[in-house]
């Protein structure tokens, strides 16, 4: 709306400039100006702007004055013109000298009222069918009581107040008036205004003798024109970022949103009759129909070495005594493994001892955790076994119903340690510590089934605001047999953790439909005014 | 994960306390289960709706999880099951025929005897079965269990697979009696028995048990026959179990045993059946109630668990979680661990260690921040790029937007006048094979469809609306494992009362010079004397209005010039596909090329 944001603009040229002048006019006169007396016929909004504009240039001061006044009723008025009631029967009887009370006079609503009155006043009585007057002259204490309210709006007596209100010849009215005198800056005239320093101004120095325009401190500000802005759920993703770099953890290379059977499950340890790998639960792919067999992704493989390269020096020298000499990775083998430690047992592990099959891990699906890409990051690992962090958060798919909590599509933050001698007081020790950067603290850690972790932890910090604890993550040190089957030393150990951006975010802004914060029908509205994301500010 | 509703007075008579809200929660949280809801004041008797681990068949009923939690609570101890042979020793025996093998190869049995049955016990009882046909048994394809009252049959009794015709018998709950194959059509509109038909429906022949008397026990995994129904008043129970896996029919085998033989008349006993199947060299006596033995460090279980605790505390945390472990006779740092039938999830050493955690308290363990050292703190490159352009964008004034990346088919080309690539093109969509819904039929090849979606869903908000996303999008890509390769883009769409079609252009441009990318003007590809830079031309795009697209041309040093993407005002039939009353330009451009 205009005018509600920045400067007031100046009233030259509207009605009520006179108005500011009169006043003005006014307060020079009588230092004191009561608005009431000054100007009775004048609202007492278009007063108080009035005064507004010049109080807030400080030419004038005022205090506020509420009152109760007393005014007369349209029946007050006329009995002010024309005298009361009972005075107008006196006045007709007297007249006539004795008026039937058949008298059309008589007939009348007031007139009747009036009789009465006139009784008690002693000023006619009956006289069979008719009046007759008791007296010549009489005072009509009625009429000169309003005719006092006219002249005072109030009553001469207090007493009297309820009697005429009752008898509907007055009524009360909240009054609000003013008391204006000279300010500071009191000038008999409004100065000319600028609304804005100038380059001008600034050049021929107009600026030192000008007057400001006032400013309006309660209306908000003037929007920034085209402002952008980024979507909160990247906003929340940036945070998290900033707290894994902040850790010292490389990002994962999650640039495939179609993974086979094998990278996705079997090399997860998941068995392939596992209700994860049910139709209801993940996309399969119709087209490309099937998988190659297991290897390198060389653009994978590119990204992390040039991000290893950055740490190269350090790195080496972090290289512990006993790491093994680099070795090739050989795909076919580790095929083997995991088909072998799945069927029969491998490694320690009895295995699930199930038939497997080798067209389940050529199925193509939309990952459906991105625990398939740290999967792969792991194995390439066992060519250089060596401590290493790594973090991903990138989109997974999940065959879900639709509804406020579940896409078919969402984010996964996922977090892998791999070092020596790693214990599991470590990784709570860990997640406290990663928790606690997003004001997450009070960790409990229960213990949960996840088919390639063990132990598996779920992660659960205490709400403030629902007063209980609530699962933020999940967590674990994964399988011997999904480490062992990749060649990984036996002493290497690797925590995994994860959690989805979207449920944080949720928690975070208050959102209960998963609907309003991804995909299309999110408002734009509100990705405009998403407040920046301080996930260590409550 | 399961979750298992039990009586809640029940339980905690059984668990020897009244426990509070929290007391059991705490309880539950300690050993792993979840309680999920308590009906107390809403249901009588008031439920406990517990979730159970997916790998914990044991505690797929009441009696699994009050055992567990007695022997957690170390109110109790885990019992020994044990095999116990009628008094004559005469067994009952089960002859496996070769047939079976075509359909349903693995044949499992067990006898218990003088069960005393309560309608809660009995409930239990089929629950139990429910639950094992749901989870482990992936809806009966890989197990499938009968019972029956013993005492209306007749031993000697046969597992055989026929030609369905020959297979006649009443089901249960029916008191005529069909054939096999009236059953397929009798119990096709069935609500809890159709989805089982298909399992076996197309095989020649059908799996049936049978007694002496030719009395029919079971089509598995379809339906029992009404002859041998199971009662409150059974007491002697005969279980057949079959399987397409052997390994799941003995777990199935162990857990129901397990379970129930408490109520025998000599508790936790099991009369055992001699099964005859000497085909597939399966011929056994049934059940095998044997602990799997195994071995666990103690300094594994300590070094990973961050404790030194000694062995003998060590197997008294592991007699909490079920296991009979003792320190080794032979070597200083071995416990022998016995593995009892019930606890079919330890796999390996690794869940030995886990349990030994869970008894002494995940959260009594010593936290410590672990000391690694490897401290390559590095952004994916792709990501690094993508984040230049995200922040530039909305620097300009646009607004990030976070359409999903599954799509219709139509959205992604028809919408925009584009077919779909015919076989023989690159840049062909990823199909999926099991979308719940028509929206997500493919993996997304552009990012205009999101946003043109969105700028429909945000109809009610002030034009012009200036959106952008960077993104993924995927194509086919035969050469690569994965037979696909996801591709970051950048788009962006303006929607207003006028097209916009400069404001688009001048994001590319503020873009491009963000990316240290030089506009230079040239008449095509290939063509013009060397240096880097991005030109534009005017081009031939049914997306767009004609005369007004144009696509993007870029030249880096080194390599040659491609088409990198394509802008301009949407066509109007595009609007109107995307129900956009508006005009609107778009921008989409392939960001890899700038790594």
């Amino acid at each position: 709306m205009p005018g509600t944001r920045g400067p007031v603009p100046v009233p030259v040229q509207n009605g009520d400039g006179d108005l500011t002048l009169q006043i003005l006019q006014a307060v020079n006169e009588h230092d004191i100006v009561k608005s009431a007396d000054t100007f009775p016929n004048t609202s007492q909004t278009v007063i108080k702007a009035a005064l507004d504009r010049l109080a807030s240039r400080s030419m004038i001061e005022y205090d506020t004055k509420d009152s109760e006044e007393v005014r007369l009723t349209d029946e007050g008025q006329q009995i002010v013109a024309e005298g009361s009631h009972e005075y107008k029967v006196w006045d007709a009887v007297r007249q006539a000298g004795r008026l039937s009370l058949k008298d059309p006079v008589l007939a009348t609503a007031a007139a009747k009222a009036g009789q009465g009155k006139a009784f008690k006043n002693k000023w006619v009585k009956k006289d069979g069918d008719a009046l007759v007057p008791l007296t010549d002259a009489v005072t009509d204490t009625t009429r000169d009581d309003l005719q006092y309210v006219a002249d005072h709006r109030a009553v001469r007596r207090a007493d009297d107040l309820k009697e005429l209100r009752k008898r509907t010849l007055v009524t009360t009215l909240k009054v609000i008036a003013y008391e204006a005198r000279k300010g500071p800056k009191w000038a008999l005239e409004i100065p000319v205004e600028v609304t804005d320093l100038t380059a001008d101004m600034l050049a021929d120095g107009s600026w030192e003798k000008a007057t400001f325009k006032p400013y309006n401190f309660k209306a908000l500000g003037e929007q920034s024109p085209g402002t952008g802005a980024l979507h909160p759920l990247n906003k929340v993703r940036e945070e998290f970022r900033k707290i894994f770099f902040n850790l010292g953890f490389t990002e994962m290379p999650t640039g495939r949103f179609v993974d086979t059977g094998f990278w996705n499950f079997d090399a997860l340890f998941v068995p392939q009759q596992h209700p994860a790998r049910d139709l209801q639960d993940t996309f399969y792919v119709s087209d490309p129909a099937e998988a190659g067999p297991p290897g390198p992704d060389p653009e994978a493989d590119a990204a992390l070495a040039a991000m290893e390269e950055e740490d190269r020096d350090e790195e080496s020298s972090n290289q512990p005594l006993t790491a093994p000499p680099t070795r090739t990775l050989d795909y076919a083998q580790y095929y083997q493994n995991v088909r072998s430690v799945h069927q029969d047992g491998a490694f320690g592990s009895i295995g699930y001892r199930y038939p497997y099959t080798d067209a389940e891990t050529r199925r193509l699906v939309l990952r459906t955790h991105t625990t398939a890409v740290s999967t792969y990051c792991l194995h390439r690992l066992a060519a250089h076994p060596r401590p290493c962090k790594y973090f991903s958060i990138d989109r997974v798919f999940r065959n879900e119903t639709v509804d406020a909590t579940h896409l078919a599509e969402f984010h996964q933050v996922e977090g892998v340690i791999a070092d020596y001698a790693l214990t599991l007081g470590g990784l709570q020790g860990f997640l406290r510590r990663f928790f606690k950067k997003m004001g997450l603290v009070g960790l409990k850690f229960k213990p949960a089934y996840n088919p390639y972790t063990e132990p598996s932890m779920e992660v659960f910090a205490w709400h403030q605001g629902l007063g209980k604890l609530v699962e933020i993550g999940n967590s674990g040190m994964f399988r011997p047999e999904m480490l062992l089957a990749m060649g990984l030393p036996e002493d290497l150990r690797v925590y995994g953790f994860g959690l989805s951006l979207e449920r944080p975010t949720m928690i975070k802004y208050g959102i209960d439909n998963i609907r309003e914060l991804l995909g299309h029908k999110v408002d734009l509205g509100f990705i405009e005014r998403n407040a920046a994301v301080r996930l260590d500010k409550a | 994960m399961p979750t298992i509703s039990v009586d809640k007075t029940e339980l905690y008579k059984a668990l020897g306390k009244d426990y509070s809200r929290d007391e059991f929660d705490e309880l539950c949280f300690e050993f792993g289960i979840e309680l999920d809801e308590d009906t107390t004041g809403r249901e009588e008797p008031a439920q406990l709706k517990i979730e159970i681990p997916a790998n914990r068949y044991d505690m797929l009923c009441f009696e699994g999880i009050a055992l567990n939690l007695n022997v957690f609570l170390g109110r109790q101890a885990m019992p020994t099951y044990t095999l116990k042979p009628p008094p004559g020793g005469a067994l009952e025996t089960v002859t496996v025929s070769p047939a079976t093998a075509a359909v349903r190869p693995y044949f499992s049995c067990a006898i218990l005897r003088g069960v005393q049955f309560t309608p809660a016990r009995y409930a239990s009882f089929i629950a139990l079965q429910d639950k094992l046909h749901a989870n482990l048994a992936r809806q009966r394809s890989l197990v499938a269990i009968g019972t029956h009252d013993l005492d209306t049959l007749q031993g000697p009794f046969s597992y055989e697979a026929l030609p369905p015709d020959q297979i006649r018998f009443a089901p249960l709950n029916q008191t005529r009696a069909m054939t096999a194959t009236e059953m397929m059509g009798f119990y096709e509109k069935d609500k809890h028995l159709a989805r089982y038909l298909p399992i076996i429906r197309d095989s020649p022949v059908y799996p049936v048990i049978y007694d002496a008397n030719r009395t029919v026990l079971s089509l598995p995994p379809i339906i029992n026959g009404n002859h041998s129904k199971l009662t409150l008043a059974t007491t002697n129970i005969f279980i057949d179990i079959t399987a397409t896996d052997k390994t799941k029919l003995e777990i199935v085998t162990h857990i129901l045993v397990a379970m129930f033989s408490q109520y025998c008349a000599d508790p936790f006993t099991i009369e055992p059946v001699r099964i005859l199947s000497p085909h597939n060299t399966e011929s056994r006596t049934s059940p095998d109630l044997t602990p799997r033995t195994t071995h666990a460090s103690a300094a594994y279980i300590n070094s990973i668990t961050g404790l030194s605790l000694p062995r003998t505390t060590i197997t008294t945390l592991l007699k909490k979680m079920c296991y009979h472990a003792t320190p080794s006779p032979t070597s200083p740092d071995t416990l022998d661990v016995a593995i009892p039938i019930t606890r079919a999830d330890v796999l390996h050493e690794a869940d030995i260690m886990e349990d030994a955690a869970i008894a002494y308290g995940f959260n009594k363990l010593p936290r410590a921040f672990p000391a690694t050292k490897a401290a390559a703190a590095a952004a994916l490159p792709i990501n690094k790029l993508a984040d230049i352009v995200r922040l530039e964008s909305a620097m300009a004034g646009w607004a990030e937007v976070m359409p999903l990346t599954l799509c219709s088919l139509d959205e992604n080309y028809q919408w925009l006048n584009k077919s779909p690539p015919s076989s023989s093109e690159q840049q062909k969509p990823i199909r999926l094979q099991n979308p719940k819904t028509a929206e997500y039929q493919i993996v997304r090849t552009s990012l205009l469809p999101g946003l043109l979606k969105t700028l429909r869903e945000n109809k009610h908000h002030a034009v012009p609306m200036r959106i952008f996303e960077v993104g993924d999008v995927a194509f086919q890509d035969a050469r690569l494992e994965r037979r696909s390769r996801n591709e970051r883009h950048f788009a962006a769409a303006w929607y207003g009362k006028q097209a916009g079609f400069e404001m688009v252009h001048g994001l590319l441009d503020r873009v491009m010079m963000m990316l240290r990318v030089g506009f230079v003007a040239r008449g095509g590809e290939g063509k013009g004397e060397g240096g880097e830079g991005y030109w534009i031309e005017e081009v031939e795009d049914a997306t767009y209005l004609a005369g007004h697209a144009a696509a993007i041309y870029l030249q880096l040093a080194g390599r040659k010039a491609q088409k990198i993407g394509t802008f301009g005002i949407l066509h109007p039939s595009v609007l109107k596909a995307f129900e956009l009353p508006f005009p609107a330009s778009t921008l989409e451009l392939n960001v890899e090329v700038f790594l």
